[in-house]
């Protein structure tokens, strides 16, 4: 089952290896990894997406847990949270194409950040299954290049 | 005043109360080496510096103290790798500091130059790289308090040579800060009255205790608590010397090579204690199989140690001496109740002791070979009660903690986790530096002695009295017992073909050599070594094939031992 898990750290020297080390080490698996600075430029916050069973999220949990630099884990999973993310997409935009390379743009509400005569790159925002719709919607038409950033997450309410 | 971060380095030392340190200079560190002179520190100079390390961890172990070895870049860092590990799997408490490359030179290749905080990231509990002498003193107040507390272990402090040379002013926080590490020391309530209900229920108790409980010192109130509940109690190699071994309740260790007993009860107990123990795939055997019968309680500092191999009906994260004092006094005050359970579990103890009997521990004795058990249990018979033993890694080891009844806490070091050869000799080193009056014995086998001998150099050097009994069988002994019992008896090169002299080995570098090639001499020599001052070296010609029995085999329930024929 696939879990998101937030971690607070210490914005210290290594502490990305230190999480990524854990789960190679211990063969635990990751789908992304987003990391950057909170409020508090002191503290950094990574959001993980990772697979397991109910004693593999055990171990995850308690072994970030264990490291020093980690201030806070808290796995989402179960509870009510906005997720997000965000694709760049260069995508080949011919004579013939261009229209509908745009038609998509417009109901997915994506942006055009750069154009050339045979391209678009496009901006997409949304849950991760709405970054999914779009990549699997422009693919007849050429994808060059793409670049996702893994899912944020944020618990809503208060 | 101002003073060089070196000096600010054994300045926290001092503040840290360290008295002795094991180490090996060189160029990134010859500004501490410079300034050491000027403290209160007895350094020790090893010959290489995995044995800096391993006599840290010796000096760790027997003092419960923080352990600390010094080495420098390069070379002399990755040697402390293997010792790094050893603590680390046995949670032993160590600083270790190396020297660096100039803060402007790192990441170039430079001579002498690796990432060892790279390398010792999964095998420290925490590491530093200084990279501003403003934060030194900071870091080293930290590295000893995340050694020592906690579930202990190692925690390296990588210290480049441009911040030695730099100066500060000196100032030891009196506080540590750290928002990421609050170790649980006491049991939650309500787990703990859920312990109680549960003991007082059982009928087949049992106790299986790990190294935690000499990490937590917690060996009074673990034999309060047995004798409590006349539960048996089984220990992990680690946790031998934790609970006196000549005990009625002792069922001595479990496991791979475990008494037949031990495993019978484990498998056949209705509720299991685990106390500092995690469940290691040596001392379970094929974990479907393992106490199928029996409720599982486990008590540990760390919380990662539950359920993570086996599952559990009852976690109780917190020391163990809190924990373990709290039970006995929530059971203590339910006198009925506890004496109903101790009555009730009188046919456990008599199908114990029945199984005691009829598989009880032993050997083959021989009138004209020396049987390398008969060797173990004469040094048990001459050595005094709080003599320190040290292993390395193999047959002999099994057949010290099978017959070396071990009746003190730290007194039994032995690289359980990691099963390091060549960790024997130089933990002696450590040990006999923090306890110069104690009986200090490396039991040895010729292929671990000869991973570390040089430190031969440094027992004579530092007149360290450690003897040492090597039980030559001029073969990797637990290497070629597999290749016997599973491999079709094909020894590929478990066979140590050049017979070495170990007695004249020892007098090159300047101690005592003695051997015993009959079993009246055995005892003899043991005597002869114990009284004579200085290191000396036993090398005993014992029985070539001798094999470690019971044993469970790689994958089987531990039930299913093959017992000595």
């Amino acid at each position: 089952m696939k879990h998101t898990i937030s971690v607070l750290v210490e914005n210290e020297f290594g502490v990305l290896t230190r999480v990524a080390g854990l789960f190679s080490g211990r063969g635990f698996n990751i789908e992304s990894l987003s990391v950057a600075p909170t409020l508090d430029p002191s503290v950094s916050r990574m959001t993980i997406v990772t697979r397991g069973d109910d004693r593999i999220l055990e171990q995850i949990n308690k072994q970030l847990n264990k490291l020093i630099d980690t201030i806070k884990v808290t796995d989402f999973t179960g509870q009510e949270y906005v997720e997000r993310e965000m694709a760049l997409i260069k995508v080949a935009a011919e004579e013939e194409t261009r229209a509908e390379v745009l038609r998509i743009v417009d109901i997915f509400r994506a942006k055009v950040v750069d154009v050339t005569p045979r391209s678009y790159t496009l901006e997409v925002t949304g849950a991760p299954t709405k970054l999914d719709a779009v990549i699997d919607l422009l693919k007849p038409m050429g994808i060059k290049e793409l670049v996702r950033s893994g899912p944020v997450v944020i618990g809503r309410g208060q | 005043m101002k003073k060089t971060g070196s000096q600010i380095l054994l300045e926290c030392l001092q503040q840290e109360g360290v008295d002795t340190v094991f180490g090996y200079p060189g160029g990134t560190v010859i500004n501490i080496y410079h300034d050491i002179a000027d403290y209160p520190i007895h350094h020790i100079l090893t010959r290489h510096e995995q044995a800096a390390v391993h006599a840290a961890d010796g000096y760790a172990r027997t003092t419960g103290k923080v352990g600390v070895a010094i080495a420098t870049s390069g070379p002399g860092a990755t040697n402390t790798v293997t010792g790094i590990a050893t603590a680390y799997m046995d949670s032993v408490p160590m600083v270790i500091i190396t020297g660096q490359v100039p803060t402007p030179l790192i990441g170039n290749d430079a001579f002498q130059e690796v990432d060892i905080i790279g390398i010792t990231r999964s095998i420290t509990k925490h590491n530093y790289l200084v990279q501003d002498i403003k934060d030194l003193s900071r870091i080293v107040k930290q590295a000893f308090y995340i050694a020592r507390t906690g579930r202990p272990g190692p925690v390296l402090i990588d210290l480049p040579k441009d911040i030695q040379v730099a100066s500060a002013k000196f100032e030891y926080p009196e506080k540590v800060e750290l928002r990421g590490y609050k170790p649980t020391y006491s049991g939650n309530a309500r787990q703990l009255e859920k312990a109680a209900r549960m003991i007082l229920a059982s009928r087949k108790p049992v106790l299986y205790v790990g190294g935690g409980a000499t990490g937590a010192d917690a060996s009074e109130d673990l034999l309060a608590f047995a004798e409590m509940t006349q539960a048996p109690v089984t220990t992990t190699l680690m946790g031998m010397a934790s609970f006196p071994q000549r005990h009625p309740q002792a069922l001595g260790m479990l496991g791979m090579h475990g008494t037949y007993y031990a495993n019978m009860a484990v498998t056949n107990s209705d509720l299991l204690i685990a106390v500092g123990a995690r469940f290691d795939d040596r001392v379970t055997g094929k974990i479907a199989s393992f106490a199928p019968h029996a409720k599982i309680i486990h008590i540990d500092i760390d919380p990662t140690s539950i359920k993570k191999n086996v599952r559990v009906d009852l976690p109780i994260v917190g020391d163990l001496k809190d924990v373990l004092q709290k039970l006995s006094v929530t059971l203590g005050e339910r006198p009925e109740e506890l004496a109903a359970m101790v009555d009730g579990s009188a046919g456990w103890r008599t199908e114990i002791a029945d199984w005691k009997s009829r598989h009880p521990m032993g050997y083959q004795a021989s009138d004209t070979i020396i049987k390398p058990q008969y060797v173990i249990e004469q040094l048990r018979e001459l050595t005094a009660d709080d003599a320190i033993i040290t292993t390395e890694v193999g047959q002999h080891q099994m057949w010290t903690a099978q017959f070396f009844s071990f009746s003190q806490p730290r007194t039994f070091l032995t690289s359980g986790g990691l099963g390091t050869m060549g960790y024997g000799l130089p933990a002696a080193v450590g040990a006999q530096a923090a306890f110069p009056e104690r009986q200090v014995i490396d039991i040895s086998g010729d292929g671990s002695f000869q991973m570390n001998s040089q430190e031969l150099a440094t027992l004579v050097q530092y007149k360290l009295p450690v003897k040492i009994a090597i039980l030559n069988n001029n073969y990797l002994g637990m290497v070629r017992q597999w290749q016997e019992m599973f491999f079709d008896r094909r020894y590929s090169e478990t066979t140590m073909e050049l017979p070495i002299d170990f007695v004249k080995l020892a007098e090159a570098y300047g101690a005592t050599g003695l051997r015993a090639t009959r079993p009246e001499e055995v005892g003899e020599v043991i005597r002869k070594a114990l009284a004579t001052p200085g290191p000396v070296l036993m090398e005993f010609k014992v029985d070539r094939e001798e094999n470690v029995m019971p044993m469970v085999p790689a994958g089987a329930a531990i039930n299913e031992m093959v017992l000595a024929s």
